[in-house]
C-alpha cells in the first residue's frame, strides 16, 4: 500500500513500488486527466507537479512520489480559474486537446519560477510534444497568462 | 454485476458553457449520462432534441479529433434555430441509418467533407424545428406566426410583448406536423456563420482534464489488455509461453486472438509488463526480408518499367514534345500518424449484444467488424464515440477495435486494449512510400508544354487533378507489393504529391528563368481559386523583398475542393531549415468559423512541416525500426514557425479546412531551401535530404 498526497488530497493506493506514477493516477487513483503519450519521458503528455515541479510521470516509480505533494491537472483550479486556464480559453488552444493538461502543467510550472518568461524561455521550458501543432497559441496563452496587465 | 449496463453506466461525453450543464464524465471514475430521453422533449429529426429545461442536445455523426466538428456542426443547428449555441450539449450517434444524411453510405470522418456534407442538413434540421416552435406559440396565442419572430432560443410576439422560452414550447410543438421545405437565411441573416469570437464547446473540458478520451474508458468489471503482434507485417503466432507473464503481479491471463497474444490484467502497466514478457515463436511470413533500401531501389525499378504501369491520366502527347525538357526523381518515406493518444479500444460483447467505447473516425466500419466477430446484428452494436486523441487517418481503421471485441468476446468481459507507443508507430497504416519519375517539357516562351509522371504506389492522382494549365500530361501507375500496411494520412496522395509537383514547377520555373510566383500564375486561370490565394499569399508575406539571411519559398495545395497558398520564409540552422514564418491563404468558400479554420491551417502546416523535417519509417528485417519519439522525432514548439494565415472572402458553400494545410507546406520550405543555397531536395524528411 503507498500513500500518496495528490490535489491536497490522500490515497492510499494498492500498487507496486515500481508501477510509474503515470498509472497509478490514471488507473488506480481514476485521476485520467493525465496522458500517457510514449511511456520514456519523451513527450510530456503526462506532465504533473511534483513538490511543485515539473515530473515525466511514466517514468517516475509511485514510491518516489511518496511523501512528496503531486498535483495534476485536475488540481490545477477547481473551476478552471488558474490564469493559464483562462488564457488557454481565451486563445482557444487546444484542438485534439489530449496534450493539453501536460501542456498546462508544465506551463504552470514555468510561470511559478519565472513569471514573464520569454520566447526563448518557453522554448527551452516547454517541449511538450503537440502533434495537432498548437503551438502558436499555447506561446500566446502563457504570455497573456504570464503578464496581469495585458489579461482583458 | 448485472449482465446489462444501464444507461447511466455508459460513458459519454457531453459539453457546454452553460454553468450547471458543464459535466463530463471521467474524473474520479464519475460518469456523467447524456440527457436521457424524456415525454416532454422536442425530438423533430435525429439531429436535435429540446428540452423542457431549455436545454438543446444535438447529435452529430462525425467524430471530434480536434478538428472543431462539435463546434462547427451545432453552430448549424444554432444558426437556424436562433438559440446561443452555447446552451447545446453535442453527442456524437451511435451509427444507425437515421445518422446517414442523404446519399452518405456510412458514418465516418475523413476527407474533410463534415462540414460540407452537414451544410445543408443541419441547418434544414434547425429551421424546420424553428417552424414547429414558432407554430406552436402562435397556436398558443392565437396570432399570425408571420407576426412573431425568435431570438435567444426564445419565441417573440413583439405585438403584444409575450415571449416563450423553446422549452416551454416543447411539448406543444412536438404534436406538430413535420414541416420539411423550411426556408433557410441567406447569408446576409447570419448571426453565428462566418462570425468570429465562437468559443469551441470542447475546449473546457480539454483546459481541466476532464474531456473523455478512449484511453480513459473505464466500465465496471473492465479488464486491461496489451497485446503482443507479430514485428513482421502479415505474421502469425506458431506458439508461446506465457508463463513469466502471468508471475506478473496484476496478471490474470494470456489469450491469443487473432492479431497476437494478448495479456489481460486488473491495470494497463502490467498489461504492458505481461505482454513483454512474453515469448512468443511466430511465423513471420513472407515479408521478414523488407528492406527500406532495396524497396526503394526496387520501387523506382518499377515505376520506370512502362510495361508494369498504367496510364491513370493521359493528355495529349509528352513524348512527342521536343523542346528544353527536365527530369527528376522524387522519394517519400512511408509515414505513421503518431496520435498522442495511442490506439485503444474498450469493448463488451454479450450473448446479445456488443458495446464499444472507442477514439473512431469509422464507426460504421467498426460496426460492420464487431457484426462478423460477434454475428450480432447491426443494430445490437451501440458505439460509444469518445473525443479522439488526433486522428489524421489512422483512426479510420478498425484494427484496434477489433482486437477489443475479438478479445471481449473470447474472455466475456469488459475490456480495455491499450496500445504502447511503440506499438502505435509499429503496427500503423502508414502514408505509403512513393517514387515519382517526373519529366518535363518547356516550350520556346518559357511555359510548360508537357509534364509526365510515373509514380510508384498511392500517387500522381493530385498531379492529375492540379489546376495548372498543361497542355500535354502524362500519369502512369504501378501498384506497390510490399505487404506493408498502407492508409489515409491527413490528405491523402495529396500530402506527397503536392511535395513532388510544387518542387517539379519550382524546378522548371528556375529552369525557365522566371519567378515562381509568376510562373504558377501563368498556367493558372486568372479568376481561379488557386490564383486568388497565390497573389493573396504573396502579398501578405512581401514575396520578392529580400531580407537578410532568409529566403523564400511558395507552393499551393489542393484538396477536395479547397485550395491553399503557402510561402514559407526559412532561414538555414546549419544544414536544416528552420522556418521563421509561413503565411497561407486558403480558399474554403463560407468561412463557417474563422477561427476554427485558421486553427486547423495552422495544424496542417505543423503536421506537414513536421513530418517533412525529421519523420521517415523504416524497415530492416521486416520490422519497423522506429519505436518511440526519440527515433521518430516530431516538431516541438521551438522549431514552430509564427503562422499567418488569410481566408479568401466567400459566401459560397463550405468545403473543407481539416487537412489543407498540410500538402504545400513541405515543398514550400523546399524551395525556399533551394532560393537560398541553389540545392534541389528530392528526397524527404530534409533530415536525410541533408546527409546525401
Amino acid at each position: 500500500m503507498i500513500s500518496l498526497n495528490v490535489n491536497g488530497r490522500h490515497y492510499d493506493l494498492d500498487v507496486p513500488d515500481e508501477m510509474p506514477l503515470l498509472w497509478a493516477l490514471r488507473d488506480v487513483a481514476g485521476l485520467t486527466g493525465t496522458k500517457y503519450g510514449c511511456g520514456a519521458g519523451l513527450c510530456g503528455a503526462c506532465t504533473v507537479h511534483v513538490d511543485g515541479r515539473p515530473q515525466r510521470s511514466c517514468v517516475m516509480p509511485v514510491a518516489a512520489a511518496r511523501g512528496k505533494t503531486i498535483a495534476t491537472i485536475e488540481g490545477l483550479s477547481p473551476d478552471r480559474s488558474h490564469a493559464l486556464q483562462k488564457a488557454w480559453i481565451a486563445e482557444q488552444v487546444p484542438q485534439c486537446g489530449y496534450c493539453q493538461s501536460g501542456q498546462l502543467m508544465a506551463a504552470a510550472a514555468l510561470l511559478a519560477r519565472n513569471a514573464n518568461p520569454s520566447d526563448d524561455e518557453i522554448d527551452a521550458a516547454m517541449t511538450n510534444v503537440c502533434i495537432c501543432g498548437t503551438y502558436d497559441g499555447i506561446r500566446a496563452a502563457i504570455h497573456r497568462a504570464a503578464v496581469p496587465t495585458r489579461k482583458p | 454485476m448485472s449482465a446489462a449496463l444501464s444507461r447511466s453506466d455508459f460513458v459519454k461525453w457531453t459539453a457546454s458553457f452553460a454553468g450547471s450543464f458543464v459535466l463530463l464524465a471521467g474524473r474520479d471514475g464519475v460518469l456523467t449520462p447524456a440527457k436521457a430521453q424524456a415525454a416532454a422533449d422536442f425530438s423533430p429529426n435525429a439531429w436535435l432534441r429540446i428540452h423542457p429545461d431549455d436545454t438543446i442536445s444535438v447529435f452529430i455523426n462525425r467524430s471530434e479529433m480536434g478538428q472543431g466538428v462539435m463546434t462547427g456542426l451545432p453552430t448549424l443547428v444554432a444558426e437556424e434555430l436562433d438559440v446561443p449555441l452555447a446552451r447545446m450539449t453535442v453527442e456524437v450517434a451511435s451509427p444507425a441509418p437515421q445518422y446517414l444524411y442523404p446519399g452518405q453510405r456510412e458514418m465516418s470522418t475523413g476527407g474533410s467533407v463534415s462540414l460540407r456534407s452537414s451544410w445543408k442538413p443541419l441547418r434544414q434540421a434547425g429551421a424546420n424545428a424553428r417552424a414547429m416552435l414558432v407554430q406552436a406559440a402562435a397556436q398558443r396565442w392565437s396570432v399570425d406566426p408571420v407576426s412573431l419572430t425568435t431570438r435567444d432560443g426564445k419565441v417573440v410576439h413583439a405585438a403584444s410583448n409575450r415571449s416563450a422560452t423553446y422549452g416551454s414550447l416543447a411539448a406543444a410543438a412536438a404534436k406538430l406536423p413535420l414541416p420539411s421545405d423550411v426556408a433557410l437565411k441567406v447569408p446576409e441573416q447570419f448571426a453565428l456563420i462566418g462570425k468570429r469570437g465562437t468559443q469551441r464547446l470542447d475546449v473546457p473540458s480539454k483546459v481541466d482534464g476532464s474531456a473523455h478520451y478512449g484511453i480513459d474508458v473505464k466500465v465496471p468489471g473492465m479488464r486491461y489488455a496489451a497485446i503482443a503482434r507479430c514485428p513482421v507485417f502479415g505474421g502469425t503466432v506458431k506458439r508461446f509461453d506465457a508463463n513469466q507473464a502471468k508471475a506478473i503481479k496484476g496478471v490474470l491471463d494470456a489469450v491469443q486472438i487473432s492479431r497476437g497474444v494478448a495479456v489481460i490484467a486488473d491495470n494497463t502497466w502490467a498489461a504492458f509488463r505481461g505482454r513483454d514478457a512474453l515469448v512468443v515463436e511466430w511465423d513471420e511470413g513472407p515479408r521478414a526480408g523488407n528492406e527500406s533500401a532495396a524497396m526503394f531501389a526496387e520501387a523506382e525499378r518499377l515505376a520506370r518499367d512502362p510495361s508494369r504501369s498504367t496510364a491513370t491520366t493521359k493528355r495529349g502527347d509528352v513524348s512527342s514534345l521536343s523542346g528544353r525538357s527536365l527530369d527528376a526523381i522524387y522519394y517519400g518515406p512511408f509515414l505513421a500518424h503518431a496520435t498522442l493518444e495511442p490506439m485503444n479500444a474498450t469493448a463488451y460483447v454479450r450473448d446479445d449484444s456488443c458495446e464499444i467505447w472507442a477514439p473512431t473516425q469509422a464507426q460504421s466500419r467498426a460496426q460492420a467488424a464487431a457484426m462478423r466477430i460477434t454475428g450480432l446484428p447491426a443494430e445490437k452494436i451501440v458505439i460509444h464515440t469518445t473525443m479522439l486523441g488526433g486522428g489524421f487517418g489512422r483512426r479510420l481503421q478498425s484494427d484496434y477495435i477489433e482486437e477489443a471485441v475479438e478479445l471481449s468476446k473470447a474472455i466475456k468481459a469488459p475490456v480495455k486494449v491499450t496500445w504502447s507507443r511503440a506499438d502505435d508507430l509499429q503496427h500503423d497504416f502508414y502514408r505509403p512510400m512513393i517514387v515519382d519519375v517526373m519529366r518535363g517539357v518547356l516550350d520556346a516562351g518559357g511555359r510548360i508544354a508537357g509534364l509526365s509522371c510515373a509514380a510508384y504506389g498511392d500517387s500522381g492522382s493530385e498531379v492529375a487533378d492540379a489546376t495548372y494549365q498543361i497542355p500535354n500530361l502524362l500519369v502512369t501507375t504501378v501498384a506497390a507489393d510490399h505487404g506493408v500496411p498502407t492508409g489515409a494520412w491527413r490528405a491523402p496522395n495529396a500530402n506527397w504529391t503536392a511535395f513532388v509537383m510544387e518542387s517539379f514547377l519550382d524546378e522548371l520555373a528556375h529552369a525557365a528563368g522566371q519567378d515562381p510566383v509568376a510562373f504558377r500564375l501563368a498556367h493558372l486561370l486568372p479568376d481561379s481559386a488557386a490564383a486568388a490565394c497565390l497573389k493573396l499569399a504573396a502579398q501578405r508575406a512581401n514575396w520578392g523583398t529580400a531580407r537578410a539571411g532568409i529566403s523564400q519559398g511558395v507552393a499551393l495545395g489542393f484538396w477536395n475542393g479547397s485550395t491553399c497558398a503557402t510561402v514559407a520564409d526559412v532561414a538555414l540552422n546549419g544544414s536544416m531549415p528552420k522556418v521563421r514564418r509561413v503565411t497561407a491563404a486558403v480558399a474554403v468558400g463560407i468561412a463557417v468559423n474563422p477561427e476554427i479554420v485558421v486553427a486547423q491551417t495552422r495544424s496542417g502546416v505543423n503536421y506537414g512541416l513536421s513530418a517533412a523535417l525529421r519523420s521517415k519509417i523504416t524497415l530492416k528485417n521486416g520490422r519497423v525500426e522506429q519505436a518511440n519519439f526519440d527515433t521518430y522525432p516530431v516538431m516541438r514548439i521551438a522549431e514552430a514557425p509564427a503562422i499567418d494565415v488569410a481566408i479568401v472572402p466567400s459566401d459560397a458553400s463550405p468545403t473543407g479546412i481539416g487537412e489543407l494545410g498540410v500538402p504545400a507546406i513541405a515543398p514550400a520550405v523546399s524551395n525556399a531551401i533551394f532560393a537560398a543555397t541553389g540545392k534541389r531536395i528530392r528526397r524527404l524528411p530534409f533530415s536525410d535530404a541533408q546527409d546525401a
